[in-house]
């Protein structure tokens, strides 16, 4: 039995400090959706607001169709699965997933038999009598999906479980958490600052910055097709350049900026006068001997990185414009040294002009 | 060591060092040492102390043994000091809980004022404020006399009635404090986990909060037992002249009959009695002494 989650302009105000600023969003029902952005955009209090530990300021949290005004998390057909877990410490493993059923009354030989089936469902079939201080950090993430998965929720609620585990057990927790969530069929929504976690778990992923939803898509969409200059910059490596928009020819504009003139597309709600930024992705950078015919800037190589699959290469133009480059690395790949004289090619197809902030992480670029 | 030589240097840290070992030494243990040695010795004339009569034995402990009157008093003390540990703690725990996980921060350090002003005042003085307030024409009859819930003044200081108020009063703060800093570490989410997963407040409590406060609620209970037995203050002040408190026995057989041996020998069997008393209810409880020193 799994629910949709309907947010309706919500708004969430502290004080004068508004967290959470008119969000709108249709959750279906068996859906992996993520909410993506950086630390103090407002993720973890919209998820706070849909398990009903807040009230939004503005605006209606539905579940199951159901307006949840006024209700109470242990009211709520949701479960939250905490940044820190918060797994009793005083109770065996059992109890701990079980803890939701004594709660609705189930008897104790009930109880157990289904901590331990939940306990096969995710993979620790020995661990019921064992307390919580003897499991791994892995462990412990899977008693607490399991303690979640008891109550049968209709809605998964889940704020950076991952973030406290290595990579390795990071990555093989992500494609778990997936195939737990399409076996149970429960819609997941899933709150985390990492990138590469939203999109390769979500159905769809919301991108939210200061507070705003900037952009619902899947995730392919929030990669290629970036609603704005601050989506584009989050998610995924830049080249930034800024510029003015100077003419349109055949559904591509010309762009100029201190390093020349390119072609490029126009970016979703961007138009002719617009205060835009071109961005194009490192891996449609291409480094070459030969200058292009167009969108094409002579560079110096300044480092080189050589990550096995592919190449990263840092270069400058002369304006001082630096540039990061990848190729597939496809064996016969030759790695530029640094100083090595080279061009820049792209394609205007592969440039996009979008306007909006970009994220801090690529305000350097 | 070190670092207070280093701080201090050599002489004032001797300073501190030697009045610390005179306090220790001279005012707490030499005293009780010399009360110990003397429980065991008969109560004789000066001229025949030290003769042959003045042969250490357990006669003075017997004494306790073989009075009926006695044992029926401690047992009470036992009881009532029992009572006035759950009462306190009933006070403290809601109190505790809200401080530490309701409260608002900024008004944390008003509360913490408004519990401590009381104690400024001397416990001589606040045992007979409430002498005062319980009296049968006192402030708190004529207030609920004057309010219309009761129709006839009420005989506070009757029985233990009125050490029990004055006792929660004196030591509830004993009991406050130990869960008050117990709660607070613990991590809000396992509160907010509980509730998720359909924890009504009840539930929730008897789950998690309480059974992490537990080695707070213990040592709050066990200060408050035992200060409460060992009170002399408030059971004078405000027994009524029929029941008496077992401290009230020690002083008796101290200050009245001169006996500082049998005295001795009673002070002792409170301390020991009360021990047993106390390790026997935390073993009830399942608290072990390692919680408590947390």
């Amino acid at each position: 039995m799994s629910a949709g989650v309907e947010l309706d302009n919500v708004t969430m105000e502290f004080g004068s400090f508004r967290a959470v600023d008119n969000v709108s969003v249709n959750i279906q029902p068996g859906e992996f959706f993520s909410f993506l952005g950086p630390s103090g955009c407002g993720k973890t209090t919209i998820l706070r607001m849909i398990s009903g530990f807040i009230q939004p300021t503005k605006g209606l949290v539905k579940i199951g169709g159901k307006d949840m005004q006024g209700a109470r998390p242990n009211q709520r057909p949701t479960a939250l699965i905490f940044q820190n877990l918060a797994l009793f410490p005083l109770m065996p493993v059992w109890e701990n997933i079980a803890f939701g059923l004594e709660v609705r009354g189930v008897d104790k030989a009930k109880r157990r038999a289904r901590a331990e089936e939940l306990l096969r469902l995710v993979d620790l079939p020995d661990a019921a009598d064992k307390r919580v201080s003897q499991l791994s950090g892995g462990q412990k993430q899977r008693v607490a999906i399991a303690r979640a998965l008891a109550v049968e929720p209709s809605v998964m609620l889940l704020d950076e479980p991952l973030s406290a585990l290595d990579l390795k057990l990071r990555q093989h927790m992500r494609a778990e958490l997936r195939a737990i969530q399409k076996r149970t069929q429960v819609t997941f929504i899933y709150i985390t600052h990492d990138q590469g976690e939203a999109l390769a778990m979500s159905d769809r992923v919301g991108v939210m910055s200061h507070g705003k939803l900037q952009q619902v898509a899947v995730p392919q969409d929030i990669y290629n097709n970036p609603a704005n200059g601050f989506v584009a910059s989050f998610v995924g490596e830049n080249n930034i350049l800024s510029g003015d928009i100077t003419g349109e020819e055949g559904g591509l504009v010309s762009f100029a900026t201190p390093s020349g003139t390119f072609s490029a597309r126009l970016g979703p709600g961007v138009s002719k006068g617009a205060k835009a930024r071109l961005f194009l992705r490192p891996e449609h950078a291409r480094l070459s001997t030969e200058a292009g015919k167009e969108n094409s800037v002579p560079v110096e190589v300044t480092d080189v990185a050589f990550e096995g699959n592919f190449i990263s290469v840092h270069s400058v133009d002369a304006k001082g414009q630096t540039y990061i480059s990848e190729a597939r690395n496809d064996g016969s790949a030759v790695i530029p040294g640094r100083g090595d004289k080279r061009h820049i090619v792209f394609e205007g197809q592969h440039a996009v002009l979008l306007t909006g902030d970009i994220s801090a992480k690529d305000v350097d670029e | 060591m070190s670092d207070l030589l280093n701080r201090y240097g050599g002489l004032l840290t001797a300073i501190f060092i030697l009045l610390t070992a005179f306090w220790l030494l001279m005012l707490v243990i030499l005293p009780n040492i010399y009360l110990f040695e003397n429980s065991f010795r008969p109560y004789l004339p000066v001229n025949e102390m030290g003769g042959p009569k003045d042969v250490y034995s357990l006669n003075n402990y017997l004494t306790f043994f073989k009075s009926p009157i006695h044992m029926n008093v401690f047992v009470w003390t036992i009881i009532y000091s029992s009572l006035v540990t759950l009462i306190c703690f009933i006070i403290a725990y809601p109190l505790a809980y809200y401080m530490s996980k309701i409260a608002p921060d900024r008004i944390i350090p008003t509360l913490f004022l408004l519990l401590f002003v009381p104690l400024w005042v001397s416990e001589v003085l606040r045992s007979f404020a409430w002498f005062i307030i319980l009296a049968l024409k006192g402030p708190l009859n004529s207030t609920l006399l004057g309010l219309g819930i009761i129709e006839a003044p009420v005989r506070w200081i009757m029985g233990f009635r009125g050490v029990v108020i004055g006792l929660v009063y004196t030591y509830v703060l004993f009991m406050l404090f130990p869960i008050y800093n117990a709660i607070q570490s613990l991590d809000t989410n396992q509160i907010e986990a509980a509730e998720d997963l359909g924890s009504p407040w009840w539930r929730t409590h008897l789950r998690v909060i309480l059974p992490h406060s537990k080695p707070g609620i213990a040592s709050g209970a066990v200060m408050v037992f035992m200060l409460s037995a060992g009170s002399i203050l408030v059971p004078t002040l405000l027994a009524s002249t029929t029941s008496r408190w077992f401290t009230e026995i020690i002083q008796q057989w101290m200050f009245e009959s001169q006996d500082w041996n049998t005295g001795s020998a009673y002070a002792f069997l409170l301390l020991i009695l009360c021990t047993v008393f106390v390790s026997v209810v935390m073993r009830v409880f399942r608290v072990k002494l390692s919680d408590i020193a947390k």
